[in-house]
């Protein structure tokens, strides 16, 4: 809390500092010497204060953790070093090797483990020698802190290092991940921690002794993860919990960092205790030795860096210490719990790992064998490499409980994961915005040198939560909003007024303007104007401006908007009972149609087309006694063929609808009509808006392929034999460009498109949607629709879809500080120019990804500015201006540039860039460049701003660490690797469903989220802790929940108890749960009640109903439920988790070298 | 020359012909000579309520090119079973069912009082009359009401088995299914597009009937009958379902603005009908009912843009060839009029407007077809509302007085050939012996096509005489011509009607008085009309004038006697005395005259003048006036200024106006109000009297013609005084003496003037 506070301040900077210092002196105080630690602090410290707000905290706890390692009781040192105990010993069991890798884990182990595994946080240890060498300054200090080995020590050091660089070793990562996972549980921050710690202690020896103190405490902390951690995962690796202990410390030592940057609420409460014992030096120290990253195979050479021999395969030398590891972590889940708690630190449990490495493995091994050869061979252990789950909770409850204010230029919200509130006080909600980065360099040299992308996820219409306010409705009179007179900016907060108030200075562009006599106010003796609290465009963020009749087309304001349902009449679609169940809807649907806040109807009209190869308007006018049907066969030629009584108010003409809709589907019943066209139907719409001069939005609804002759007709073209090949693209591509320009006049009239698809076969996804996708329209498909299982789905998301704020015949236009430029954006929408985006339409859903690139330079005084503006008209038909506005720091070292990320953005940028890509590239081309520009980006910071270490040692930006795991699902991906159960159409679908998804949806969509149901307290509202994606964390007797935004797996053990069975599917054997339910049964009982609570909760997150499948374990189905599990190999080819680091490693060695 | 008239009478009641001459001259070059062809008028079903039809096949000539029909002037011999064609001579057996003819025992179709008969033939399936309306919905409110009703009504009027449609126009053209419940259903085409038949069909997703069945002969074939399509329904099945129809028709809803005219699809809209009647029931009776109040302006067959401030094409400007869519419009409904007239149905025009609505252009569509054509100012006047209701009259026996599909075919014997038809026909290139290589009007055939026809329709059938000079024709021998006419009656059974008739030849050089007593100058006024109103659908009025003139002159000098360059020595015959002036009426009647007549009048006015029988045609050229006044009974009078006198009331019919005049004395009588004293009730009566005249005629006339009531001074009075003869101008008013007639303001020549010219020129030896 007060972290945050400060971290708003500019002291929070000033304070890490001292903060580190403090804790190093303390610790290692000497040891660590205040030169080599200042130094990295140095760097940190710029990055500290807004670390310290944001996510920096983690990066620091890093280096807490060492702080904590200082004082020997710091919980996180004991968890790190306990957890591979524990580890070892419940582990053992299961890896086999689990014993000895406890013990020989901590030191040996991790030379030994390398042989499997790179990591050996052993070999970290091991290495430590090299290491030192490397990082001399910050390991030494550490050295002498850590007292039990050396190498440990360094490896420690290492650790911390990345940590207090904010970066940290993927090992740490993994570690820390891991623990993260476990302690997610146990958030509860630091008190926690510390009870384990107590239950730790004997692993805090452990690390006591390697690390010193310090890591003991941690461990203590981490200790807790690591048990749980264990369990969790099951994996035995237990090289990486020790890892995690590290990474734990390195949380604890943050918690010293934290405390001043106030990072995140929860930080501090856990740092305080943890303060005293981290030593910022730590941080520095600790180059994530132990990091070694799991992936063997290509670790290697990861493994190779931490070990001495460095090159020679980690494995070898990993092997030992691995084993080890591994053996741990498979025992002990159970633990977890009370070990989660600590970790709750969710820096904790990041670096905690990272830390293990060095620290942790060392220090238990020590214990647990000092001798530490144990050489369990290993491989890397999955709870040792960065966690997303740990990530997720550690920012939760870090930042969860605070409202996130946006006073502060260049903040980094809180995760997307998170729920926090919004204070608008002169940014943009990150609601609206969020960034990949929120410091961007200075030079475009630098951005370069970073291969950081610098681009803004924006969602112009998010909707808020109850609590927020929405933006303010400024009316600035007939002469329109106030703006610069040159470059066009809107009034917004950072515009500064001159000369009395009389002119004001853009923020943008420089440019003087007057301000205008009506405008006109005087300024306080601060400068500011006497009104700004009063005028929303001055101090807020985000606010709208009442558009004048200049900013509407053809200088004339628009007509209400108007919805026209289009239903697909043919024989497939009234089989299957679409057509009743549309009109059916319809009826009592048409009375949600959205309507501006105080109206008390909508003003929206509406209008009905039926069609297969034909089509039939409808006149609905109230006066006519029954409505009349108009049929068009000219479909190569489209037009209207009625004005009057086709786009109706709902309630006059209420009973001709009603009895249209109870006739359409009895007038086609003995339909036989089989084909279909399409083009003409969006043309239509089209031509009813044109003549009704509005704009407005059409809902359509098709079953296939549209192969009558007609404009737009399509042929099947579905070839699988073209995956893999350079032809690949062409299936992604429109057949014909007939829809391109169909779409370009739809946007020119304000006329937006859902697509609802209910194909039986291929219907060619990718050319049917260029219309709706290009005016920012949505699709929804329903593959085999069935009436029984998917009409609630298909229903709830049309409901959404109805009801839904949109905003039509939408301009938007983001302008930034002279310095850099929006050069790209990816959504649906369609560009005529370079610099405008325009949508037809543009629902609460829809997102914008802009990329900036410089073209000048920026200065870290003024920072960089964003204003989007959207220029849009109202469900009621009133023209708006959005002005959402955003400033950013500005940077000359690359060190704050990476502290300042968030790797979420970045993901979603990244899969928009790559799915963009495959329209144009072989996929193996997207793949390798997203690999390499990922590589990139960690190889730069590696070189430019961890602390030095062994090349061997996979260094990750704390706000990074997850950059691998996430990354590897977006290569595993659909689009960019389809299984063979992948359509052409279902890649096509999710290509253009993710180029809109915001950062919350791209989040959940590639790493879904997996919930174990059984878990779930029955008697709160909370959801049971997140587990990682992979199959060995699931339990046969358990029953687990997968979503992604799309699906929901309900996936039931072969071992769950009946009771459970009972309560929540009501019968009474798992052979009888039936796989083809579509929901779960009302069960009066409270566990079904909780699951079906959670799926209602969840359901009601995302912006379409989700699809609930039933998985039994080891039924066919299975095979599409473990294509989630996203840290596991895929059926496809898709690397796991621990193989795509160490691949990751490899690439950035490479780079290095 | 009473037995020539008498004779003439006969045969057009018996026969429903009427020639030229009724004694041909012998030789090709003598009846070149005559000037006024060797034609006929022929009322192919004019009605007989004497001949009963017989309910068999007739017999027919079994040589290929002939085929013609056995009739009274077959040689027959009775032992052989043998008989002779009068036209090739070619000697047939009877069929058997004839085995027991004898001299007493003869076939109706050999005695001559069964010179014209009907045959009744079961062939091919009966399928119902089909009416197919067409309706402009661009209409003034009060309009389409109007129309709306008398759609309405004549659902009643319909015989209850025909199949009826509904097609509704403006901006978009509209195809109303009929048959469904709940909802109206309709199929819309935009105005502006020119589909073909094809397109149509498949639009209306009619294409599989039209593939099964076989175009040209589905009623020859013994088939199924035709699938009754969804827009087209029995009357009496979807009766209510299309009033209700009719009277939720609105108004066409695009807006029309300011300055601009609606967007009116007429030339889209018939292309579909007929594309849909092709489709659905080619051959098979049918028409065509298209309703509009205005031009068309858009898409194809547009006849004027939509901007009011380019005013519809007029004569002056079609002579200047500043009609800028004529061509192409007219292009157009030639096309569909061709293309309906192959598949036998027909399209009528109900034409109600102020101004123009494209008569000139569409005309084609009701002449080649044989449909009707009306003109009106407001589908809410009763001269279209009992129009339209004339449409649905029955006959005397109950029968409507229409007949669908029918096919003419002309037979000669071989002095002579066949040169041309002018009627509601088109040619249907039956080339033969007989045909001639002069045409004259539609020619090059023997066989004509008459879409739609009534009982008073009358083509005009040209000949030639081919038989030269040096090779005379045996003394007694008669030339005969015969024509078949095949139709669907009605009652949609298909009949024959045929009509032999045999006429004396005659050497123009020995017996000229035979054949000039034998002329008919009525007839032949009429079919040198037609010949001059089909020559000025395609040239130059002056020309045509100029060539009527000269017929005039040349058929004086060839039968007028006279002393050579002395006028006053030219004397007529009375079998000629009239024809001069009938001329001189056709020379100014609006059939020739488009001066102060726009094109669609003209149109208008020649279309009825093509169809209409002589005496209908005769009113036209020359209007018939009727005096009433207390000095006797009613009695024709001169179609003379001088006729109007102010103690008269004149009643003139011209066809298409009943003029009721009311003199000047007698229109200050009335205003004073003297018919209502009891004391002057003869007044009273004598006003009434042309009332009930003119309602006389009102009753039986088709179209209705424009009934206009007015009095000396008054503005409508211009329909009397264009019409009479300008004896007294204001030019020689006082040389003429003011006691009598009212002077007609014109320069035109008067008749007297025109006799004069004639006489001269006729004398005249310089010609």
């Amino acid at each position: 809390m007060s972290v945050n506070q400060q971290a708003h301040a500019g002291p929070p900077y000033g304070q890490p500092q001292p903060g580190y210092q403090g804790y190093q002196q303390p610790a290692y105080g000497a040891q660590s010497l205040p030169g080599v630690p200042r130094a990295q602090y140095g760097a940190y410290n710029g990055p500290m204060p807004e670390y310290q707000q944001p996510g920096p905290p983690q990066g620091y706890f890093p280096s807490l953790g060492f702080p904590s390692k200082g004082s020997p009781v710091s919980l996180n040192s004991d968890s790190s070093s306990l957890a591979p105990n524990f580890i070892g010993s419940l582990r053992a069991p299961p890896t086999s090797g689990a014993p000895p890798p406890a013990s020989g884990a901590s030191h040996p182990s991790g030379h030994l483990a390398y042989s499997q595994f790179e990591h050996g946080d052993v070999q970290n240890g091991i290495p430590a020698s090299a290491a030192p060498m490397q990082r001399p300054p910050a390991s030494q200090p550490f050295l002498p802190g850590s007292g039990s080995t050396p190498v440990s020590q360094p490896s420690a050091f290492q650790q911390y290092g990345p940590p207090p660089a904010s970066v940290q070793q993927l090992s740490n990562h993994m570690a820390g991940m891991t623990i993260g996972t476990a302690t997610a549980s146990a958030p509860p921050p630091a008190g926690l921690g510390y009870g384990p710690p107590t239950s730790v202690p004997p692993v805090s020896g452990s690390f006591s002794s390697p690390g010193s103190g310090l890591y003991t405490p941690y461990s203590a902390t981490q200790g807790p993860p690591p048990t749980s951690v264990p369990q969790g995962l099951p994996v035995a690796q237990p090289p990486f919990p020790g890892q995690t202990v590290s990474t734990q410390r390195l949380p604890t030592q943050v918690p010293g960092f934290a405390p001043p940057p106030p990072s995140t609420g929860v930080g501090p409460s856990s740092y305080p205790p943890t303060t005293g014992a981290p030593r910022p030096p730590a941080m520095p120290g600790p180059p994530l030795p132990g990091q070694t990253l799991a992936g063997p195979p290509s670790s290697q050479p990861n493994h190779v860096t931490s070990p001495p021999p460095p090159a020679a395969l980690a494995g070898l030398h990993p092997g030992p210490p691995m084993s080890g590891l591994h053996g741990p972590p498979p025992p002990t889940h159970p633990p977890q719990p009370g070990y989660q708690m600590q970790q709750n630190g969710s820096f904790g449990q990041v670096r905690g790992p990272q830390p293990n490495y060095g620290g942790a493995y060392p220090g238990t091994p020590n214990y647990g064998s000092p001798p530490g050869p144990p050489p369990p061979p290993k491989r890397l252990d999955p709870d040792s490499i960065p966690s997303p789950i740990q990530v997720i909770e550690d920012d939760r409850s870090n930042r969860g409980s605070e409202p996130f204010v946006t006073g502060v230029r260049g903040q980094v919200p809180p995760l997307v994961t998170t729920n926090f509130l919004v204070k608008d006080q002169g940014n943009a909600s990150p609601r609206y915005i969020r960034c990949t980065s929120y410091n961007i360099p200075c030079t475009s040299d630098m951005a370069k040198q970073s291969q950081v992308p610098l681009a803004a996820v924006i969602k112009p219409l998010a909707t808020l939560p109850p609590e927020e306010t929405l933006p303010y409705l400024v009316d600035h009179g007939e002469s329109g909003p106030v703006r610069c007179n040159r470059c066009k900016a809107y009034m917004c907060p950072f515009m500064q007024f001159i000369e009395g108030g009389r002119r004001f200075q853009c923020c943008f562009c420089s440019c003087v303007t007057e301000v205008p006599p009506h405008y006109f106010q005087h300024l306080d003796h601060t400068g500011k104007r006497v009104d700004f609290y009063d005028r929303p465009e001055l101090s807020l963020g985000s606010y709208e401006f009442l558009a004048t009749v200049e900013y509407c087309k053809n200088n004339k304001f628009p007509s209400p908007p108007a919805f026209i349902f289009m239903i697909d009449v043919s024989y497939n679609a009234v089989k299957s009972g679409l057509v009743r169940l549309i009109c059916e809807e319809l009826k009592s649907l048409l009375d949600y149609l959205p309507r501006e806040g105080n109206m008390e109807e909508s003003a929206i009209r509406v209008g009905f087309v039926t069609y297969n190869k034909v089509l039939h308007f409808y006149n609905v006018k109230s006066s006519l006694a029954q409505p009349q049907m108009m049929v068009v066969s000219d479909v190569a030629d489209m037009f209207v063929p009625l004005l009057d009584g086709f786009l109706v108010n709902v309630n006059e003409s209420r009973t001709v609808i009603t009895s249209l809709l109870d006739q359409i589907p009895e007038m086609f019943a003995d339909t036989r009509e089989t084909e279909t066209v399409f083009a003409p139907v969006i043309q239509a719409g089209l031509e009813a808006l044109k003549a009704a001069e509005c704009a407005g939005k059409l809902f359509i609804f098709h079953t296939s392929l549209p192969i009558a002759e007609a404009p737009g007709k399509l042929k099947n073209r579905d070839d699988r034999k073209l995956i893999n090949t350079d032809k690949e693209k062409t299936l992604f591509q429109p057949q014909t460009s007939f829809y391109n320009n169909l779409a370009k006049d739809c946007v020119a009239q304000g006329c937006c498109v859902d697509l609802f698809l209910f194909p039986n076969q291929y219907l060619d996804v990718a050319t049917l949607g260029v219309v709706p996708y290009q005016t920012g329209g949505s699709i929804y498909k329903y593959a085999y629709f069935q009436l029984e299982t998917d009409q609630d789905r298909f229903l709830n998301d049309l409901r959404r879809d109805v009801q839904k704020e949109v905003g039509f015949d939408a301009v938007m236009r983001v302008r930034t500080s002279t310095g850099i430029r929006a050069t790209d954006f990816f959504g649906a929408f369609y560009m005529s120019n370079t610099t405008d985006v325009e949508m037809a339409g543009l629902d609460c859903d829809k997102t914008i990804t802009v990329e900036f690139k410089h073209d000048d330079k920026l200065s870290e005084d003024s920072g960089a500015l964003l204003q989007c503006a959207l220029l849009y008209t109202s469900c009621a038909g009133q023209r708006r201006l959005r002005i959402h506005n955003l400033s950013l720091n500005c940077c000359t070292q690359l060190a704050d540039l990476y502290r300042n990320c968030e790797t979420d953005t970045l993901i979603n940028y990244l899969a928009k860039y790559a799915y963009r890509g495959v329209l144009s590239s072989p996929v193996k081309t997207v793949r390798d460049a997203l690999i390499n520009q990922c590589a990139q980006i960690l190889a730069c910071y590696r070189k430019n701003c961890a602390s030095p270490s062994s090349a061997g040692q996979l260094i990750l930006p704390e706000c990074m660490k997850l950059l691998p795991v996430y990354l590897n699902c977006v290569l595993k991906s659909d689009v960019l690797q389809p299984g063979p159960e992948v359509t052409t159409d279902d890649r096509a679908y999710i290509r253009q469903l993710v180029t809109s998804m915001d950062v919350a949806e791209t989040n959940v969509f590639f790493y879904p989220r997996l919930l174990p149901l059984t878990k779930a307290d029955v008697d709160s509202d909370s959801l049971p802790a997140a587990i990682r994606n992979s199959e060995e964390r699931l339990s046969k007797g358990d029953i687990y929940l997968l979503e992604n935004g799309l699906n929901i797996f309900v996936w039931v053990g072969v071992s769950v108890q009946q009771g459970l069975i009972q309560n929540l599917f009501g019968v009474s054997s798992f052979g009888q749960i039936s796989n083809t339910l579509s929901a779960l049964p009302v069960l009066e009982n409270p566990f079904s009640k909780k699951v079906r609570s959670i799926v209602d909760m969840l359901q009601g997150q995302r912006s379409r109903y989700m699809k609930l499948i039933i998985v039994k374990q080891e039924d066919k189905l299975e095979m599409l439920f473990k294509h989630f599990l996203v840290e596991d190999k895929s059926l496809s080819g898709g690397a796991s988790y621990v193989d795509f680091l160490c691949h990751m490693h490899k690439e950035i060695r490479q780079l290095l070298s | 020359m009473a037995t020539y008239l008498e004779f003439i009478q006969q045969n057009e009641e018996r026969d429903g012909v009427r020639f030229s001459w009724n004694v041909w001259p012998s030789s090709r070059l003598e009846a070149t000579r005559m000037v006024v062809p060797l034609a006929c008028l022929l009322t192919p079903l004019k009605e007989r309520l004497d001949l009963p039809p017989v309910q068999y096949e007739p017999v027919l000539c079994s040589r290929p090119t002939c085929k013609a029909v056995l009739n009274p002037l077959c040689q027959v011999d009775y032992r052989a079973k043998l008989w002779a064609c009068n036209f090739c001579f070619q000697r047939n057996q009877f069929p058997p069912a004839y085995a027991g003819i004898s001299e007493v025992n003869q076939p109706a179709e050999l005695m001559p009082q069964f010179s014209t008969i009907e045959y009744i033939v079961q062939r091919g399936p009966q399928t119902p009359l089909i009416f197919l309306y067409v309706v402009d919905t661009c209409l003034e409110e009060e309009d389409l009401q109007a129309l709306k009703e008398s759609l309405q009504m004549s659902l009643s009027l319909l015989p209850a088995s025909a199949l009826v449609g509904l097609i509704t126009f403006g901006r978009m053209v509209q195809v109303h299914e009929l048959s469904c419940e709940g909802i109206s259903k309709s199929y819309v085409f935009r105005g502006t597009k020119d589909l073909t038949a094809k397109q149509i069909q498949d639009m209306l997703g009619l294409s599989r009937p039209a593939v099964s069945m076989q175009q040209g002969r589905p009623l020859q074939t013994p088939e199924q009958p035709p699938i009754s399509s969804r827009f087209l329904q029995p009357v009496h099945k979807i009766d209510m379902n299309l009033t209700d129809l009719l009277g939720e028709l609105q108004r066409d809803p695009w807006p029309v603005t300011q300055g601009r005219r609606p967007l009116r699809s007429t030339g889209g809209a018939l292309s579909i009908a007929v594309g849909l009647l092709e489709g659905t029931f080619p051959n098979t009776g049918a028409r065509i009912m298209l309703f509009t109040g205005g031009p068309p302006t858009q898409g194809p067959g547009m006849v004027v843009g939509d901007e009011l401030k380019t005013p519809i094409r007029s004569w002056h400007d079609i002579e200047k060839d500043n009609a800028r869519f004529m061509k192409k419009a007219t292009k157009h409904y030639e096309t569909l009029a061709n293309r309906t007239a192959a598949n036998g149905h027909c399209i009528d025009i109900y034409a109600c407007a102020l101004d123009q609505t494209g008569l000139l252009e569409m005309k084609c569509c009701a002449n080649l077809t044989g449909g009707h054509m009306v003109m009106g100012d407001s589908f809410n006047t009763s001269l279209f509302k009992q129009t339209f209701q004339r449409v649905f009259n029955k006959g005397y026996n109950g029968e409507f007085r229409m007949a669908f599909g029918a096919n003419l075919d002309v037979k000669t014997s071989r002095e002579l050939k066949i040169a041309g038809a002018i009627g509601p026909c088109i040619s249907l290139n039956a080339k033969g012996p007989c045909v001639s290589e002069n045409e004259l009007g539609i020619g090059g055939t023997s066989q004509w096509k008459i879409c739609s026809l009534d009982p008073s329709t009358t083509l005009a059938i040209y000949f030639e005489v081919v038989n030269q000079h040096n090779a005379p024709i045996p003394q007694g021998s008669r030339g005969a011509v015969q024509f078949v006419t095949q139709y669907q009656h009605s009652s949609t059974e298909k009949r024959i009607r045929v009509t032999t008739i045999a006429r004396n030849w005659a050497d123009a050089q020995t017996q000229l008085q035979h054949i000039e007593a034998a002329f008919d100058q009525e007839a032949a006024a009429v079919l040198m009309a037609r010949l001059g109103v089909y020559r000025a659908e395609s040239e130059e009025g002056p020309d045509v004038l100029r060539w009527l003139d000269r017929q005039l002159i040349r058929l004086c000098q060839k039968f007028g006697q006279y002393n050579k360059d002395d006028p006053n020595s030219f004397r007529l015959s009375e079998s000629f005395s009239l024809y001069p002036q009938f001329m001189f009426h056709l020379r100014r009647s609006p059939f020739l005259q488009v001066f102060n007549n726009s094109p669609d009048e003209s149109s208008y006015y020649r279309h009825h003048f093509a169809r209409q029988d002589l005496t209908q045609s005769l009113i036209m050229i020359q209007p018939i006036l009727y005096a009433y006044s207390f000095h006797g009974p009613p009695e024709p009078v001169l179609l003379d200024s001088s006729s109007i006198l102010p103690d008269r009331i004149l009643l003139m019919d011209t066809f298409f106006q009943i003029v009721i005049y009311l003199g000047e004395t007698i229109a200050q009588w009335q205003k004073a109000g003297y018919q209502d004293m009891p004391e002057y009730e003869n007044f009273k009566h004598l006003l009434q009297a042309p009332l009930d005249d003119g309602q006389e005629i009102l009753q039986t006339r088709f179209p209705m013609p424009r009934y206009i009531h007015t009095e000396h001074g008054g503005s409508q009075a211009r329909f009397l005084l264009s019409k009479v003869n300008p004896s007294q101008t204001h030019n020689n008013l006082y040389a003429w003496g003011q006691e009598s007639g009212a002077p007609i303001l014109t320069d035109d020549v008067s008749l007297q003037v025109f006799m004069d010219h004639l006489k001269k020129l006729a004398v005249s030896s310089a010609s």
